[in-house]
């Protein structure tokens, strides 16, 4: 899910400290919307959109990302509420997994003559 | 030939069908799954790798997308009202409700973008100020007045076929959210060019009234149309110092303006043929060297008038988008007020 590291809390990493006074619609908070495309498919990132709360958030979903029939399904998420992980913190992150081969299959030494393994 | 043809349904109508839209979706996809282990912005950029909005980027980058996205967001909105001019006249039910879908489109592929800028640290409630400001543009094509109902034909094969052209590169953009909302867009231009085709194909298959209205579309539109892909950039013209070249090794721009614009030209010149119009250039003809069609000068003069303002429509565009918003604020104005109240309940339900 690549949308999944794009959480708007780099908004207030980016230039939002130049904004100029808030004006009333600016307060909408942004949701993400996750969209699950059919039946047996997870919910999937599909973009952003600002809303006064969440019943509004889901209709404007609807008529933003589904006017195809791209969904059966709809999440919407408070972007603020999402935490996400730093790519600055990638490597220390995600490291412990790096060094840890012995979890993937083709780390062992079998014959090659045994089926089904 | 007024009519006796019929279109083939292999050939393709637009960019969005071809294989270049496939091979940028595909392009798109094995670049996700073969993430690689580049590190630091020109690392990526150079491994042809997506950048993302948390990774750190130069200041000149962010500006220049958050500037491009802005102004395509605007033109995407802006561009809601030739049409929707229409909307009311439209000749039947059927091409009625269709209209209605694509300027629907069209506030949506705003969305999409405004969206993606925002990913930049950029407001969208900022962007449209400076879109009714005046500090921001929009494409200059939707200056220009839909006179006739041919017109919303001359749009969607014209202007949404330059469109196409234009925006298959950028679903290769390096700025993945950039990127990802054009996929989106492209694959809904292609409703909207072949509606446009088809709104000519049945008035050049009319009454001589309707075919001389549809030609006249198409004289007014095809060299706004050519405009489109901006000023030239090659040969000669690159030494002037546009965006083209810092743009290209950011991976923001994958072709120059004069390549997309010979694309265009040589991909509408058969379909023309096959709706029986004839475009307006003198000059257009087909160069057996160079494998590509010649075509005669743009005026690059109107173009620049038109972008500063002195368009038909520029004053009335702003305007009607300004007073649109402003005659919305009691509707935003109420939806926080009510939001607010909910919240307000639920707080004291739960105390």
């Amino acid at each position: 899910m690549s949308g999944a590291q794009t959480p708007p809390t780099e908004q207030a990493a980016g230039t939002a400290a130049d904004s100029p006074p808030v004006a009333p619609e600016r307060s909408w908070p942004l949701w993400e919307v996750f969209v699950r495309g059919k039946r047996g498919l997870s919910h999937v990132h599909a973009g952003s959109l600002h809303a006064p709360d969440a019943a509004f958030a889901l209709r404007n979903a609807r008529d933003v990302y589904t006017r195809r029939q791209e969904g059966v399904s709809i999440w919407v998420v408070r972007a603020d509420d999402i935490t996400a992980s730093s790519p600055d913190e990638k490597d220390s992150f995600f490291d412990p997994a790096a060094d840890k081969i012995y979890r993937h299959p083709t780390f062992y030494d079998v014959p090659d003559d045994v089926e089904y393994l | 030939m007024y009519g006796n043809d019929v279109i083939d349904p292999n050939v393709p109508l637009n960019a969005a069908e071809t294989a270049a839209y496939d091979e940028a979706a595909a392009h798109v996809e094995g670049r996700a799954v073969g993430e690689a282990s580049a590190e630091g912005f020109d690392a990526l950029i150079a491994a042809d790798q997506r950048i993302e909005p948390r990774d750190a980027m130069p200041d000149k980058y962010r500006e220049t997308l958050i500037r491009q996205i802005a102004q395509h967001a605007h033109s995407e909105i802006i561009g809601m009202q030739p049409e929707g001019n229409w909307i009311t006249r439209a000749p039947s039910l059927r091409r009625k409700a269709i209209l209605i879908a694509k300027v629907q489109d069209e506030a949506g592929h705003g969305l999409y973008l405004y969206s993606a800028a925002e990913t930049l640290g950029v407001d969208r409630a900022e962007l449209l100020d400076r879109l009714h400001d005046g500090k921001q543009k929009y494409s200059s094509i939707f200056n220009y007045p839909t006179l006739t109902w041919a017109d919303n034909g001359a749009i969607g094969w014209l202007v949404d076929g330059a469109a196409i052209m234009n925006q298959v590169p950028l679903c290769r953009c390096s700025y993945g959210p950039y990127a990802r909302a054009m996929i989106r867009v492209c694959k809904e231009e292609s409703f909207h060019q072949r509606q446009g085709f088809e709104i000519l194909w049945t008035l050049m298959r009319g009454t001589e009234a309707q075919r001389a209205m549809a030609q006249d579309a198409a004289n007014r539109w095809w060299w706004p149309a050519l405009a489109m892909f901006g000023p030239p950039d090659t040969g000669e013209a690159a030494k002037g110092g546009g965006h083209t070249e810092q743009s290209m090794a950011w991976g923001i721009k994958r072709f120059a303006n004069d390549d997309l614009r010979q694309k265009f030209v040589d991909m509408m010149v058969p379909q023309a043929d096959k709706l029986g119009i004839v475009l307006p250039d003198p000059d257009l003809r087909w160069n057996e060297e160079r494998g590509h069609y010649d075509f005669g000068d743009i005026d690059w003069g109107e173009f620049w008038r038109v972008l500063r303002g002195d368009g038909p429509c520029n004053a009335e565009r702003i305007e009607h988008r300004r007073s649109a918003h402003a005659e919305g604020a009691w509707v935003r104005e109420a939806a926080t007020a009510y939001a607010a109240k909910q919240a307000s309940r639920r707080q004291e339900s739960a105390a």
